[in-house]
């Protein structure tokens, strides 16, 4: 299966039960997210795709279709990833190196090989000096920084993010975004995104999956042709704003987006 | 990669009162003893002006002398007391803990017991305690099961309540690790209900005292409340009210025990949380 896509979604559906019956949260939802890519999934909120993020990891039951990671179907909870969240999910009884070691401990994976990686992973994020702080000792941007750190500490070959900027101020979720690319351009790593931001999507993004508000449906894929690494001003220029505005019209089109 | 960071200064802990004029035990401690102080001299003058018979309310004076003379006998009574409500505390944390454990792990239990033990709080104890007197005579276990009956409650519901509420994402990210359900207890749910299980335990702390006290008015030849009976038979108001300062002491002290043991335990939490006058007792 070496060939094939890391990540594929074969008309998957998401049906969930609620106090006015059934809620149709996704309608056969189909794509791929090849090897080394980066993939953005870009909705208004509450189409279903943190939802679709849940399902692709086995953390939620899907109602119908296949999900395959590595050609292997998904059933039950994924281990060969990392996640990070919109809200960082530290362990507040833990220090910050234990909260990174928790992944390590919990795979039963030996503490004294991966100490090292651990504080290697937290210097690279700015983090040095502060392994042994409680996480509400940090700043918010400081606390997703573990948060990567502990999604990463067993170098998965998946990444999936949902929402992982969207608690930061603007200044501290530039450079974030910045520090992504960084990563992602260095290693070998699959990054599915989860975002309701739309330049966010642009610039991080081999291709940008847009949905349908709910029931959640892929609307388009686009494949943004901008080169790497993408530098804070490429937003400026014409061909950005051009993929902004084509994924912009859709939402409009569907009434999520009103002009004046 | 090399994330710098943006944002200036990590918060460090409030730096409230930590450093700066007066030292933080003496702002703790000198607004409740000024304010018992206050009460004790306003109480003693208004004895006095109004000339009331020491029978009926003595003076603080009287008391404390009476704390001071009879010391022994207070202390001989007040140990047997503090037994009374160290083993029911002990055997309600004992039986509270792992009965909210199963409560939250298993639909059996929480189908089952806890709706008996809902509504069995709605018996009040004390109608039950001559009961345990004819079951068990006159020794300390009747007691120490009065004590246990109305202190075990607080702990269950607090536990069970603290167990139950965790952060879905926590419950996703470590099944994403490949955690079992033991895992899933032992490094998330367990130290995530703490802070309230430490809850729980400060409420069921006080009420032992209540508990052995209520245990003791039924049946008892020692214990404070027994001594408290006896007082208030005799008419012995002063040494009634030095048996109250002992009661008051022993609750006071055990109450700061456990939140000595909650500093030690959840220290992450303790120092979140703001500065509560209940600290400072």
């Amino acid at each position: 299966m070496a060939s094939g896509p890391h990540l594929s979604f074969d008309r998957v559906s998401k049906i969930y039960q609620s106090a006015d019956g059934p809620v149709h949260a996704l309608d056969g939802v189909t794509f791929d997210v090849g090897r080394r890519e980066f993939v953005s999934l870009l909705g208004p909120s509450g189409c279903g795709k943190s939802t679709l993020l849940l399902i692709s990891a086995g953390l939620l039951p899907k109602s119908g279709g296949t999900i395959t990671i590595e050609g292997k179907p998904v059933q039950g909870p994924q281990t060969q990833l990392g996640i990070v969240f919109q809200s960082p999910v530290l362990l507040d009884w833990r220090r910050v190196l234990d909260n990174v070691m928790l992944q390590i401990e919990v795979r039963r994976l030996r503490r004294d090989q991966y100490q090292k990686r651990a504080e290697q992973l937290l210097a690279s994020v700015g983090l040095e000096g502060f392994e042994h702080k409680y996480p509400f000792e940090l700043s918010g941007g400081m606390r997703q920084r573990v948060a990567i750190c502990r999604a990463l500490i067993h170098d998965p070959p998946l990444l999936l993010m949902d929402e992982p900027f969207g608690a930061l101020d603007a200044l501290t979720r530039e450079q974030m975004i910045l520090d992504l690319q960084k990563l992602w351009l260095e290693s070998q790593k699959v990054v599915f995104f989860v975002t309701h931001s739309i330049p966010e999507a642009v610039f991080l993004s081999d291709r940008v999956v847009v949905m349908s508000p709910r029931p959640g449906k892929v609307e388009e894929i686009f494949t943004i042709d901008l080169p790497r690494p993408r530098h804070l001003d490429i937003r400026e220029t014409k061909e950005f704003a051009a993929y902004a505005k084509a994924i912009r019209d859709i939402f409009q089109a569907y009434g999520v987006l009103k002009d004046v | 990669m090399a994330m710098k960071s943006v944002e200036g200064e990590p918060k460090g802990p409030p730096a409230t009162a930590r450093r700066g004029r007066v030292p933080a035990w003496v702002t703790n401690y000198s607004y409740p003893l000024g304010a018992i102080v206050f009460l004790l001299v306003f109480w003693e003058i208004f004895v006095n002006a109004m000339k009331l018979p020491a029978y009926l309310l003595p003076p603080p004076s009287l008391v404390f002398g009476v704390v001071a003379t009879q010391s022994k006998l207070l202390a001989l009574h007040a140990v047997t007391t503090t037994m009374e409500v160290l083993l029911g505390f002990v055997m309600s944390v004992i039986i509270g803990i792992p009965l909210a454990v199963g409560i939250v792990s298993s639909r059996f239990f929480d189908r089952s017991i806890y709706p008996i033990l809902v509504s069995s709080q709605s018996v009040p104890k004390i109608a039950i305690a001559p009961l345990f007197v004819v079951w068990f005579g006159f020794g300390t276990f009747p007691k120490v099961l009065v004590a246990f009956l109305i202190s075990f409650f607080p702990i269950v519901i607090s536990t069970v309540v603290g167990l139950r509420s965790v952060e879905p994402e926590m419950i996703y990210l470590i099944r994403s690790m490949g955690a079992g359900p033991m895992d899933t207890f032992r490094k998330i749910r367990f130290p995530n209900a703490l802070p309230s299980i430490f809850g729980g335990l400060k409420i069921a702390i006080t009420l032992s005292v209540v508990g052995a006290i209520v245990g003791e008015f039924i049946g008892a030849d020692r214990g404070l409340g027994y001594l408290l009976l006896v007082a208030n038979s005799n008419l012995d108001t002063k040494l009634l009210f030095a048996a109250i300062v002992y009661l008051a002491a022993i609750g006071i002290i055990l109450f700061m025990i456990v939140e000595r043991i909650e500093r030690a335990l959840i220290p992450w939490h303790v120092s979140r949380r703001t500065e509560v006058i209940l600290e400072s007792m």
